[in-house]
């Protein structure tokens, strides 16, 4: 009988060589795993009493403009749909928050769904981390068509995520990818990295500005 | 590669969709009336125009939502899309 069973996430086993990947680029682009963050699906109609008290019970809004993310009390509101949410929290607030937006709902029609293991997050930052998901993404990343608050599901290098500009000063996105993608999504982003991690890169200053 | 307009999320390219064929085929209303006859031209018979052809579209890889688009046959134009329960636009 297993006394413990170990969690271990699909890009566990890349932390090194993500930081190998943002050292050599001289922080051109990082590369990072958030693990196990809480992820919270919600379906609901939003002009329906139950958005309502989501909102009471959250602090944030789901928002209704397609394409964008609402942020606050480190929580994260993405648009999936006219009537989806993915509610991001930080790891280990899973139960939590499901407890929160079901009691919030009660008999309301709706549906909340804890969805956490079924993608992984990934951090692209960084003043080269716009070309680098580029070489992937038909999107235009331009932080005028894609600034912060922006999210969209879409196709990076044939697997399909969700997208979210983070809201901090300087380029840098969510990227969350089904886990069975994952790992071949964090290949994908060591071999698209390569020309920002290429030896001497750092060193001609092609990392400055932008 | 064709540029479809999503009408929930705007430009997406053409591999985000899935094609969902003839828009606007109403399901019988009775379908144990139907005689075979019926029932095979309700399952298998489709327009095929050339020029503007209402049609069923997903955007599989994006907000999952279906929706009508009127693509000329013969251009791959996109004439208009629209949500599913608005009518169907007049093309002229
Ligand atoms: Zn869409």
């Amino acid at each position: 009988m297993a006394e413990h069973i170990a969690r271990h996430s699909p890009l566990g086993g890349f932390a090194a060589r993500f930081a190998a990947a943002t050292r050599g680029s001289g922080g051109a682009v990082r590369l990072a795993e958030l693990p196990y963050p809480a992820q919270i699906n919600v379906r609901l109609d939003p002009k329906g009493p139950a958005a309502d008290a989501v909102r009471l019970a959250l602090g944030i809004a789901l928002p209704v403009e397609p394409n964008t993310a609402v942020r606050g009390g480190g929580l994260a509101a993405l648009w999936l749909g006219p009537d989806e949410w993915l509610v991001v929290g930080p790891a280990g607030t899973a139960g939590d928050l499901e407890s929160r937006l079901r009691g919030a709902v009660g008999a309301y029609h709706a549906a909340v769904t804890d969805v956490s293991a079924q993608r992984s997050t990934l951090l692209v930052s960084g003043p080269r981390s716009r070309d680098l998901l580029s070489h992937g993404i038909a999107l235009d990343l331009h932080p005028r068509s894609f600034g912060a608050g922006r999210c969209a599901q879409t196709m990076l290098a044939r697997a399909q995520v969700i997208l979210t500009a983070r809201d901090e000063r300087g380029p840098g996105f969510w990227v969350l990818v089904r886990s069975s993608f994952a790992g071949y999504l964090a290949q994908w982003l060591l071999d698209a990295s390569s020309e920002y991690t290429a030896p001497g890169y750092a060193a001609q200053g092609c990392s400055a500005s932008q | 590669m064709l540029l479809i307009p999503c009408p929930w999320c705007g430009p997406r390219d053409e591999a985000e969709f899935g094609y969902g064929g003839q828009a606007h085929v109403p399901y019988p209303e009775d379908p144990t009336a139907l005689t075979d006859e019926e029932w095979a031209r309700y399952l298998f018979f489709r327009n095929n125009p050339k020029g503007p052809h209402p049609e069923r579209w997903c955007h599989a890889a994006g907000c999952r939502r279906w929706f009508n688009a009127v693509r000329n046959t013969a251009t791959n134009e996109i004439l208009a899309v629209y949500r599913v329960g608005e009518p169907r636009p007049v093309i002229v």
